[in-house]
């Protein structure tokens, strides 16, 4: 299974969830797979994704689910200690790691050679960090959301792109629909 | 009062509600006092960067974010302000402390110091310069027009600011 595939399959349980969505062609997958306002798509910035959807959830107490991808983690290891050693049960780390720069060609990064992003994870004080196949990625994130725990869940899979177009919202809407969302789950 | 006191109830009375800070030795007795403050929710960085993505998620969690860093941190975070903090309109109020002035025993800070403005407005970034303790008069306002603009506003401290503070 390739990141597009991983996608689909879990996108019928993050549909309702709060997404912070890595740079490139992760957001553009999930846009055109299941665009919705509690959807938070970075158009640039490559590597944030975690610490956006980690300040997110350290302030409000919805479920926050953070999709990121081997190559940008490897560029933010500093986040790993911050969320080993900070509260945020309602904070899930689902990191898609297909061994390669996915959006600039498909080039291996070192996570598909020798270092384990999750062996990272867990050497920086990170608890309930789960590494599993592709085809268990929405079992494993169901369970995580059933939880209630603070959780990293690293999904191996197959490097490999599917044809997408650009994200055509302006950054301004994307921030403003994503507030109005957080907002109202929050005033009750 | 101190200054780090009157620069933390400034915060408070603007509604900051949640703060990131990289250490400097200046920044040492505010980020302290900070770190005790039970009205700030104090959560630190390993990097400035991976600072900027925190406090964009608290914005966007409704909280209003500050950073405290070192001006050698513009230097580590010019693609996060531009493609995150500005791309998206996020207000961000950055505390920095202005390493490399006159009084500086570390010759490395100068080099930096030298490019820290030139490279604030070749960003665009609204920039002001707090030397004397009296110029913090100035920042309460500075609060209220970085969150109703939406842009990061850089405020440069120097250490005849902070000289004497306790």
């Amino acid at each position: 299974m390739i990141r597009s595939e991983i996608l689909k399959s879990i996108a019928p349980i993050i549909s309702n969830e709060l997404v912070i969505c890595n740079i490139g062609l992760p957001s553009q997958e999930l846009y055109m797979i299941d665009d919705q306002s509690s959807k938070f798509y970075m158009l640039g910035t490559m590597g944030l994704a975690s610490s956006i959807g980690f300040g997110l959830a350290l302030v409000q107490s919805q479920k926050v689910i953070a999709i990121d991808g081997d190559g940008s983690v490897l560029t933010n290891f500093g986040t790993f200690p911050t969320i080993a050693n900070n509260s945020a049960d309602n904070f899930i780390l689902f990191i898609i790691d297909n061994g390669s720069y996915g959006s600039t060609g498909d080039q291996p990064t070192y996570a598909g050679q020798r270092t384990s992003l999750a062996g990272v994870a867990k050497e920086c004080g990170c608890e309930n960090v789960f590494e599993c196949k592709a085809e268990n990625a929405k079992s494993t994130l169901q369970l995580a959301l059933a939880s209630n725990k603070k959780t990293i869940i690293v999904c191996k899979c197959d490097s490999g792109n599917i044809p997408v177009g650009v994200i055509g919202l302006d950054p301004g809407l994307i921030r403003h629909r994503f507030m109005g969302e957080v907002a109202a789950r929050n005033s009750f | 009062m101190s200054i780090s006191e009157k620069l933390i109830n400034d915060l408070i009375a603007a509604n900051v509600e949640f703060v990131t800070t990289v250490p400097c030795k200046q920044l040492a007795d505010v980020i302290e006092k900070i770190e005790h403050c039970p009205r700030i929710q104090h959560i630190p960085s390993n990097k400035e960067d991976e600072g900027m993505g925190l406090c964009a998620g608290a914005y966007l969690g409704g909280k209003r974010p500050c950073i405290i860093m070192q001006n050698t941190a513009i230097g580590v975070t010019i693609n996060s302000l531009v493609t995150l903090i500005q791309f998206y309109n996020f207000p961000l109020p950055m505390l920095i402390s202005y390493r490399g002035e006159v009084g500086e025993k570390v010759a490395c800070q100068v080099e930096m110091a030298i490019h820290t403005k030139g490279l604030l407005q070749q960003l665009g970034i609204q920039t002001y310069h707090f030397h004397k303790q009296k110029d913090a008069d100035e920042f309460p306002d500075i609060l209220n027009h970085t969150f109703m603009s939406r842009k990061p506003t850089a405020i440069l401290t120097d250490s005849n600011f902070w000289k004497g503070n306790k």
